[in-house]
């Protein structure tokens, strides 16, 4: 994949559920190892849109979609691609932690392991470099037979983070990662996606404008199922090019 | 009316009504426990026995067992004494009015015989006749030539039990040939070298046997030559065999140090040993293996049965006219009275799927049932069924609990539905379906009826797990507690006798069903701690 084919992409993306369309027509490219921040107000499709990446609304009743979606240069609908394979190449964190009930080391090896990876050396170096690639290997080192759930909840949430670095997957979702965070787990979460944003493409969906501003690269604008404007976040932020974008971020709606 | 209607908002009245709900509750329950635990703690201690003289000039030697007025004539008070000495007396009780008692004393040198047959003895020895001679009662030697005696009887009768079974063992092979011959004859086949055979094992068993059966006639003879003469309060003499004594002692000359290794003896005969004299004596031992087989049996089959279904219902099917119906039938089924669980068991485990392994593989020892007929395995199995509703409906709420957010986590990670249900959902949901597993076992421990329709009898020594291959065998019949409950104190042919066994082994019981409930729920709380979370 070369820098100029982007890590993420729909063309002309039509989603909903029964009879209702939540996106419409969207066109967007996420940029490979840059973090994407995706915002608007609740109800406007982000969530949506994010979890068409890596099919999870599939799952839910009466999911439709037309156009395309892709990740790198392959349709996440391609008949050769299970959906089992896609998902360890688009990995995804939850608005609220949700580890296992298991050792935190059983929450970080769940991917390779039902991939069915067993050697022991792999795995420990799995387990390393997914939790020093969440910044979460300092403080469990010691630890990592203990149960996840007594962890904190933005250690969780990191440990939600090299549950789904553990596949060493090219793309990381992220649906509202800090919004059951304290604002200190909330700095300590943006600086782990910072420093990721150099390995890995990021496609963040957040209701913190200020945290976009923080951490993204890219800003897309989406209102009411449709895509507004999309562009370099300092640009975006400081001179939007549509008068929405401008109401949006000066807080006049939303 | 509105001081009334405060009154009731207040909320006074029913906090009052469900204290007192709750206190009778208890109230019944502990009263129970109380009753129980007194009445059998105190069935194994050694009582005096008094002697009573009468109006009459008669004397009458027993332990007084109640105390009540007479109903016959007012104002009399009567007791209750446990006489013993069965095959003298006729009974093992007799009632004294306290107007006919003219002396009582406790006599010393009053000995109390538990025998292998015909009850106790209660009276004064006279004279024990041993291989080196005979030693009157009151020798300083007699006590413990007794006990010698008693020893050494008990060690015969071991060698006896041993060579029977050797016999058992060496007819083995030749009764499995005539099976076949029986078998091969019906069919029709020629039988001759099979008969030849047979003849073969036949007079190789002779050979065998014949050394084994000529040492029997000898411990026969030695054990008869020993016995305790006895004499009772009236002046009978009788002559018991000293190998039919289990325990005998001065009861009223006991000290309490000896009174508690009798205590202790008799809690350990009665938890560890075979009972005997149907069941009214010895001990339950066979009834707390056979109940707690047949539990783990129940729980083997019922818990991946009910945890199958609910895992279908709660996570496979949709919400349909079907799967509505199944819940409902479930939640019936819970109803249905046992005794027609033990029906359905009989008609069609023993009968139908018992009479068809019979004709399949057991053909030869036909009409000889094997699995054709009540056993551990069927009534376990009807028991599954009867509690299959309750690890459903909680296996269902455990797997309701499971957080929508950590099904998706693991589908977002790549994981199938089916890794998904078995990596995550089925351990989150674990403490609900152990909470199924404990209802289950607690309401399968209890239950009496549908057994005695599907294998449960009231003596069955031969324990359904042995040394002989298979060593499991669940074709046979067993003893339960519950059964033995009903059977002892209820068709017993001396159930006042019985009395305080039917307590123990209700305290047994108990006791029982408690250490298997907080077996599991020690589980399932190691589980819930596991899963507890720290934050958020």
């Amino acid at each position: 994949m070369s820098d100029s084919t982007p890590a993420l992409s729909t063309r002309a993306l039509v989603a909903g559920f029964g009879g209702t369309e939540v996106l419409k027509e969207i066109t967007l490219s996420v940029s490979p190892r840059q973090i994407t921040a995706l915002i608007g107000p609740s109800g406007c499709g982000k969530s949506t849109l994010l979890r068409c990446f890596n099919r999870m609304n599939d799952h839910l009743a009466g999911f439709f979609h037309r156009g395309q979606v892709k990740v790198g240069e392959r349709d996440v609908y391609d008949t050769g691609w299970a959906l089992e394979e896609l998902r360890f190449q688009v990995g995804m964190v939850f608005q609220k932690p949700n580890p296992f009930p298991m050792s935190i080391r059983e929450n970080v090896l769940f991917g390779p392991s039902i991939a069915g990876e067993t050697d022991p050396a792999t795995l420990d170096e799995v387990l390393e470099r997914s939790l020093r690639g969440a910044q979460l290997w300092d403080e469990v080192k010691d630890r990592v037979s203990d149960s996840a759930l007594q962890l904190s909840g933005g250690q969780q949430q990191r440990l939600c983070i090299a549950r789904a670095l553990a596949s060493s997957p090219a793309t990381l979702l992220l649906d509202e990662p800090a919004s059951a965070l304290d604002p200190i787990a909330t700095a300590k979460l943006e600086e782990t996606l910072a420093s990721l944003a150099a390995e890995v493409t990021i496609l963040l969906v957040t209701h913190n404008l200020q945290q976009a501003g923080r951490i993204a690269h890219r800003t897309a604008f989406l209102y009411l199922g449709e895509l507004i404007e999309e562009g370099e976040t300092t640009q975006l932020f400081t001179n939007p090019r549509q008068r929405l974008t401008e109401e949006y971020i000066t807080g006049r709606f939303g | 009316m509105s001081g009334l209607r405060s009154w009731l908002a207040d909320g006074v009245a029913q906090r009052w009504l469900s204290a007192a709900a709750i206190m009778l509750s208890l109230g019944m329950i502990g009263g129970l426990v109380v009753v129980v635990v007194v009445i059998s703690g105190a069935a194994f201690w050694p009582r005096p026995l008094v002697e009573f003289t009468l109006a009459d000039g008669n004397r009458v030697l027993g332990e007084e067992t109640e105390r009540e007025p007479d109903t016959a004539t007012a104002g009399r008070i009567r007791t209750r004494i446990k006489v013993a000495n069965r095959e003298v007396l006729g009974a093992d009780f007799r009632w004294v009015p306290d107007t006919e008692v003219v002396a009582r004393r406790l006599p010393a040198d009053a000995w109390l015989l538990e025998r292998r047959e015909y009850g106790a003895f209660h009276g004064f020895p006279v004279a024990l006749s041993v291989e080196t001679g005979s030693v009157a009662a009151g020798d300083p030697a007699f006590p413990s030539t007794l006990g010698t005696a008693m020893a050494r009887a008990r060690a015969l009768l071991a060698e006896e039990r041993q060579l029977l079974r050797r016999v058992d063992r060496l007819h083995a092979p030749v009764a499995a040939l005539e099976r076949k011959i029986t078998a091969a004859e019906r069919r029709g086949r020629d039988v001759t070298t099979l008969r030849e055979r047979r003849d073969a094992v036949a007079a190789h068993e002779q050979a065998e046997l014949g050394g084994v059966l000529e040492k029997l006639p000898a411990i026969r003879e030695r054990l008869s030559r020993e016995s305790l003469l006895m004499r009772t309060t009236d002046g009978v003499e009788k002559s018991v065999p000293i190998s039919a004594i289990v325990r005998a002692m001065p009861v009223n000359a006991l000290s309490t140090s000896q009174k508690l290794s009798v205590y202790a003896s008799r809690w350990s005969e009665f938890l560890f040993d075979e009972p005997r004299e149907s069941n009214t004596e010895g001990g339950i031992f066979p009834a707390i293996f056979g109940t707690a087989l047949m539990v783990m049996l129940m729980t083997i089959v019922v818990v991946p049965l009910g945890v199958v279904t609910a895992v279908y219902l709660n996570e496979y099917a949709r919400d349909t006219f079907f799967t509505r119906a199944v819940r409902l039938a479930l939640a019936n089924l819970a109803g249905v009275p046992s005794i027609v669980f033990g029906a359905f068991g009989l008609a069609f485990f023993v009968w139908t799927l018992g009479g068809a392994l019979d004709r399949l593989f057991f053909a030869d020892v036909l009409p000889n049932p094997t699995f054709g007929t009540g056993g551990i395995l069927w009534a376990s199995l009807t028991l599954a069924l009867l509690t299959v509703p309750v690890v459903v409906v909680a296996t269902e709420e455990g797997l309701q609990a499971v957080p929508q957010a950590v099904r998706d986590g693991a589908r977002a990670l790549g994981a199938t539905r089916w890794q998904t249900l078995r990596r995550v959902v089925l351990p989150y949901a674990s403490p609900g379906i152990l909470t199924g597993a404990i209802l289950a076992v607690a309401r399968g421990a209890g239950e009496v009826a549908p057994l005695m329709l599907t294998g449960v009898v009231k003596l069955a020594p031969a324990l359904a797990v042995d040394l002989q291959p298979p060593f499991l065998h669940l074709d046979r019949k067993f003893m339960h507690l519950g059964f033995h409950i009903y059977d002892v104190g209820f068709q017993s042919p001396n159930v006042e006798a019985a009395k305080a066994m039917v307590y123990v082994t209700v305290l047994v019981l108990l006791v029982l069903v408690v250490a298997l409930n907080l077996t599991a729920i020690a589980l399932r709380t190691r589980l819930r701690r596991r899963l507890r979370s720290a934050a958020v």
